[in-house]
């Protein structure tokens, strides 16, 4: 287990350590999920009437866009440096490779969300720091960046790389948004655990399912 | 002391039958190399007759198509992981973070290796190389020879039992050369076997026990450099290569 | 010689001296049946009770549907044994495939337009199955695109295989959360596992069930024409090379 564990950690830490000196990906998601969200604003009405409707939507397409972002960034500053090599190189089997990489990109999504999170409650007045709600935005940023990872390592080495990932991304990550978005809209209408049960299946059995899957096919992307 | 087998005697490298092409253009047609431990093996090639892609093959970073390796008795395809420990390899690429400094990423490499002793290890593997006073800079403010050394320190950092250089001497200069020879000739390092592809025959052949010439996907020739007689080997060399084209 | 050396025929099993034989029969007997099937569609099948001569579109839409579902489970065996033997023929035979599959769901999308407007007032209705279908076909142009944007021909297949992996096995996922989405409103299934049971009359039943022959028998010939040719392509470009 610790052979397994330990690199992973290893390879996120330095993942999370180039992003401290470079500020590449957090800041930039930050800004344009922000972005995103202000700019939504001004295609929809905000009355207090529409809010509950559309603000979930809004949040979670913002948040996805971003993380399309977040991920090319975070796969482009690798490939500049060949330093996908450089981890395979290393007497680690693949599935730790993928691991690693998908921790640090859950972790930069959560920490962009977590900044996100009080500023869309504040400008949309929704109580939104509610625990089922932060539990699915972590069950769905994981999916997210489990598919997320493995369509930038093959976007990366593609002639688009840009439209290459929404494009791999975007529909097979399609159940996360639908879960996320109703799940959110259900509890801010007041649901309970047992009404957003069946999201909760979802994306439970999403991820697990993805995760599994990915981490199986993912040394084929990286190797000649 | 070098991670090899010290019971048995094993063969450091085994390579049966290699292939590999890329797409539909085959590269390496059968490829067969065996290397004892602490053999010292240089293999010329012309541009595009495959060193590179044979290398990439021995590290782990491509995977062949038909073929085996055996790193110390391991294969590479069952035991991937392990046999990947007793290799070093130092590339054209320097494979490191740019945004961080040598330190950070001997650091990295270092732990992913599970390397005892680290900070020690690092000092004295950077002491050899004389590359230690640049170590805390980031590897984007330095130059090509400065990355090269602490990529050369990376791949021995871990004590490989088998070392593959793919021409080193590029982007290296004479003092930085100077050192990597010492390094090789300290006595723990005649335990370590070394395969290097060079273009260049002087140095190739002063450092080889012995020299192969990779033509039309396998080793067209090979022989120990005993006795060789430099003139000879050019010109079978330069008719391999015209033979090629 | 890098590829292993191949009889100069097919993907599937058969001799050289069967092959471009079973070929010809199967390329004979799709079209007998597709002329049947469409002579029994439009002479033979009764008006259904509400939409009249419109329902005749199911005989095209269903199995249309489901022959596109057969090409992708294709695709993702295909995938699968390239992964793992790395034999360019499953990469042929998968790239065919989806292919077939998304002319197929291009035909699913427009078919079920067309019987969504007389029948509902309006040309898109974001029920399960259309809704399946668009992200379906969104998945494997995906794969398509792929192919062709990677320069790298190892690479692209090696990628192309693991969307068709990983596309195929969104597919059930997708369907129900497009359910749920729509809070649970079963669309009219007609046919299938999640039909009502006596939905159709049993003349109705033969006569998709005989479309559903007719799409599937094309489809395979189909298939095997394409991956035989990218096969023998490939063995040209080998030979080229050599």
């Amino acid at each position: 287990m610790n052979d397994f564990l330990r690199p992973i950690l290893i390879i996120a830490w330095k993942d999370v350590l180039l992003e401290l000196r470079t500020k590449e990906v957090v800041t930039s998601v930050f800004m344009f999920a922000l972005l995103a969200i202000i700019t939504f604003s001004f295609a929809f009405e905000p009355s207090p009437q529409t809010l509950v409707l559309v603000a979930p939507g809004i949040l979670w397409v913002a948040f996805t866009f971003a993380g399309v972002l977040g991920f090319n960034r975070s796969f482009a500053l690798e490939k500049e440096n060949d330093s996908l090599d450089g981890l395979l190189l290393c007497p680690v089997s693949r599935d730790v490779i993928y691991f690693g990489k998908l921790l640090g990109i859950f972790f930069f999504m959560l920490v962009m969300e977590a900044m996100l999170l009080p500023l869309f409650a504040v400008l949309y007045n929704l109580p939104v720091l509610d625990i089922k709600l932060l539990l699915v935005a972590a069950l769905a940023t994981l999916g997210f960046s489990g598919v997320g990872t493995l369509f930038s390592a093959i976007a990366v080495n593609t002639r688009s790389r840009e439209i290459m990932l929404p494009v791999l991304l975007l529909p097979v990550a399609s159940p996360l948004v639908i879960a996320a978005v109703e799940s959110t809209r259900a509890t801010l209408d007041g649901a309970t655990w047992g009404e957003i049960g069946r999201w909760w299946g979802l994306l439970i059995a999403y991820d697990m399912v993805f995760l599994i899957v990915s981490s199986f096919v993912f040394g084929s992307i990286l190797e000649e | 002391m070098t991670n090899t087998s010290s019971t048995t005697p094993t063969a450091a490298l085994q390579v049966r039958a290699l292939q590999k092409a890329y797409g539909l253009k085959p590269v390496l047609r059968s490829l067969d190399l065996e290397l004892s431990p602490g053999q010292r093996y240089v293999l010329f090639g012309g541009n595009g007759s495959g060193k590179t892609t044979f290398i990439k093959c021995l590290a782990g970073l491509s995977r062949p198509d038909e073929g085996s390796i055996a790193i110390a008795g391991m294969d590479t395809r069952r035991q991937g992981a392990e046999s990947r420990r007793m290799v070093g390899v130092v590339t054209h690429q320097p494979l490191l973070y740019e945004a961080l400094t040598g330190l950070e990423n001997l650091r990295f490499y270092g732990r992913m290796f599970g390397v005892p002793n680290l900070e020690e290890r690092i000092k004295t593997v950077t002491a050899q190389l004389d590359a230690a006073r640049f170590l805390s800079a980031r590897v984007h403010t330095l130059s090509h020879g400065m990355k090269k050394r602490i990529s050369l320190s990376r791949a021995l950092l871990h004590d490989p039992a088998l070392l593959l250089l793919d021409e080193p001497e590029t982007g290296l200069d004479e003092e930085a050369l100077g050192l990597l020879d010492r390094v090789l000739e300290t006595t723990a390092d005649r335990r370590r076997t070394v395969l290097m592809v060079t273009h260049s025959l002087e140095r190739g052949m002063a450092f080889a026990d012995q020299v192969g010439v990779l033509s039309g996907g396998r080793i067209a020739y090979q022989s120990t450099t005993r006795g060789l007689d430099a003139a000879a080997f050019r010109r079978t060399y330069h008719g391999l290569l015209g033979a090629a084209q | 010689m890098a590829s292993k050396s191949t009889p100069v025929a097919t993907a599937k099993s058969g001799g050289i001296l069967d092959a471009s034989n079973l070929k010809t029969v199967l390329l004979l007997v799709s079209g007998v049946l597709m002329i049947s099937d469409l002579g029994n569609i439009f002479l033979g099948m009764p008006s259904e009770s509400v939409t009249g001569n419109l329902f005749l579109i199911f005989y095209f839409h269903v199995p249309l549907a489901m022959t596109s579902f057969v090409a992708f489970s294709v695709t993702f065996v295909a995938s699968g044994m390239y992964l793992w033997k790395r034999d360019r023929r499953w990469d042929a035979l998968g790239q065919a495939s989806a292919e077939v599959g998304v002319l197929l769901i291009s035909l699913v999308l427009i078919t079920g337009s067309i019987w969504a407007k007389p029948a509902n007032g309006v040309w898109w209705t974001w029920d399960p199955r259309l809704t399946t279908s668009l992200i379906l076909w969104l998945i494997y142009v995906g794969y398509l695109m792929v192919r062709a944007y990677t320069p790298n021909p190892s690479q692209s297949a090696r990628f192309a295989s693991v969307i068709g992996i990983v596309g195929f096995v969104d597919v059930p996922i997708v369907y129900f959360s497009a359910v749920w989405w729509r809070n649970a409103i079963h669309p009219n299934l007609y046919i299938g596992p999640l039909a009502e049971p006596g939905a159709l009359d049993a003349r109705m039943l033969s006569g998709f069930m005989f479309s559903m022959l007719t799409f599937v028998m094309l489809l395979a010939y189909v298939l095997w024409e394409r991956t035989a040719m990218r096969i023998q392509e490939d063995q040209i470009k080998a030979l080229r090379n050599e």
